[in-house]
């Protein structure tokens, strides 16, 4: 950098560069659609702009009628799974500019889960598979009334497995879920991983019982789909492999 | 599904409330990266193998029924087809067999999951050798006479 630049009076807002972007979207509306269809959309767009951006300016200008999830916007809420590009992604944290622009953006539903309209699925069979895994604190009362705790190496065993956003992109990115919808699916485990290895719970055998099961951990194939679309990078086929041995083993 | 509203719990029978039930939209590709395509070439050559040892099973327990057409069906194999079949065979299994000690090691060592990219490339590179050293001679034995 030169100093030179500083010197001079910093000119007018120059104009923000701008590109014109395909996103061909699945589209499905069950009132009239037999089968989903492709839709193209041109939008114009800043460099800053992520798929979710795109989205809202072709609902908001273009056509209102395209059906999406979204409500933080900022990769917290995992809401606005889908799957870009032919892969799982959040569409709120994946920039256009790191996107081929040169080719259209192809833009669809997460797989497995029922269809209910363009990009929105029924989330239903993924948060019953959530829930049956027990996704809470079994523990009896403390010992001495006071807190329960915990050592820094042993809240750093499942560390990794805490940051998950429940938005399904890893379950639905998974070739045994979507021909097996009784799977536990990955964010299942993940989570059953979150409180197995968690030294202040005292339910991890009634957890690995139930991922003993044969839709259990062991339909895991080890495609590695799921750890390559967690938008919070958890080692989610570590994680479930962590949870076999553990079963094998008998004890966290 | 849209739900149904209040008013067509009145019966309108020139018109039947269109109820269908969720189906699921033919899907579209993923694209999966080395893991994924890992697992579907294992689960393709292990198909493969199962239905070849089905076949070879019934064959050699031919011998009991009649040795004579144990041997007509064993000159059967004897064909340059069969000799390219055979390539086929050893690919599969030589794959399903190193890409199994792969999944092993992703199952069973922290190490193997998180290098399994770089363990699938080498599963390739050995398979690649044991096809260099088997072709050439197998193509020798067929077409060499």
């Amino acid at each position: 950098m030169s100093t030179a630049v500083a010197d001079k009076k910093p000119a007018a807002a120059e104009e923000i560069p701008t590109f014109t972007a395909t996103l061909i979207i699945r589209r499905f509306d069950p009132d009239v659609d037999e089968e989903p269809r492709w839709e193209d959309f041109d939008v114009e767009l800043y460099a800053t702009d992520r798929v979710l951006d795109a989205l809202h300016k072709i609902k908001w200008e273009q056509d209102g009628s395209l059906t999406f999830r979204r409500s933080c916007a900022h990769g917290i809420c995992g809401s606005d799974a889908m799957r870009i590009n032919g892969r799982n992604r959040l569409a709120c944290k994946t920039l256009i500019k790191d996107l081929d622009i040169t080719k259209p953006i192809y833009v669809e539903a997460i797989k497995g889960l029922p269809l209910e309209k363009d990009l929105i699925v029924d989330m239903e069979p993924f948060f019953d598979s959530y829930k049956e895994i027990n996704p809470f604190l079994m523990a009896g009362a403390t010992k001495g009334g006071k807190e329960r705790k915990q050592s820094p190496v042993e809240r750093a065993r499942f560390d990794d497995t805490t940051k998950c956003i429940l938005c399904a992109a890893c379950t639905s990115s998974c070739p045994v879920f979507w021909t097996d919808g009784q799977y536990f699916g990955p964010a299942a485990i993940v989570n059953a991983h979150r409180f197995i290895f968690d030294s202040r719970d005292e339910g991890s055998q009634v957890r690995l019982d139930i991922l003993n099961d044969k839709e259990g951990v062991w339909r895991c194939r080890t495609t590695f789909n799921c750890t390559d679309a967690c938008p919070r990078g958890i080692q989610v086929t570590q994680a479930i492999a962590e949870v076999k041995q553990a079963i094998i083993k008998g004890k966290p | 599904m849209p739900e149904k509203s209040a008013s067509n719990l009145v019966a309108e029978p020139q018109s039947p409330p269109k109820i269908r039930s969720p189906k699921r939209p033919a899907g579209t590709l993923y694209r999966g990266n080395e893991g994924m395509w890992s697992w579907v070439l294992h689960r393709i050559t292990g198909v493969s193998i199962y239905f070849f040892l089905l076949v070879h099973i019934l064959d050699t327990a031919l011998v009991r029924v009649s040795p004579d057409a144990y041997n007509i069906v064993i000159d059967s194999y004897k064909t340059p087809l069969m000799g390219l079949a055979e390539i086929g065979l050893v690919a599969a299994i030589g794959f399903h067999a190193i890409n199994g000690l792969r999944i092993i090691l992703i199952d069973f060592w922290a190490f193997g999951a998180k290098h399994q990219r770089t363990l699938f490339w080498v599963v390739i590179g050995i398979w690649l050798v044991l096809l260099a050293g088997f072709i050439p001679r197998q193509l020798m034995h067929v077409f060499g006479g």
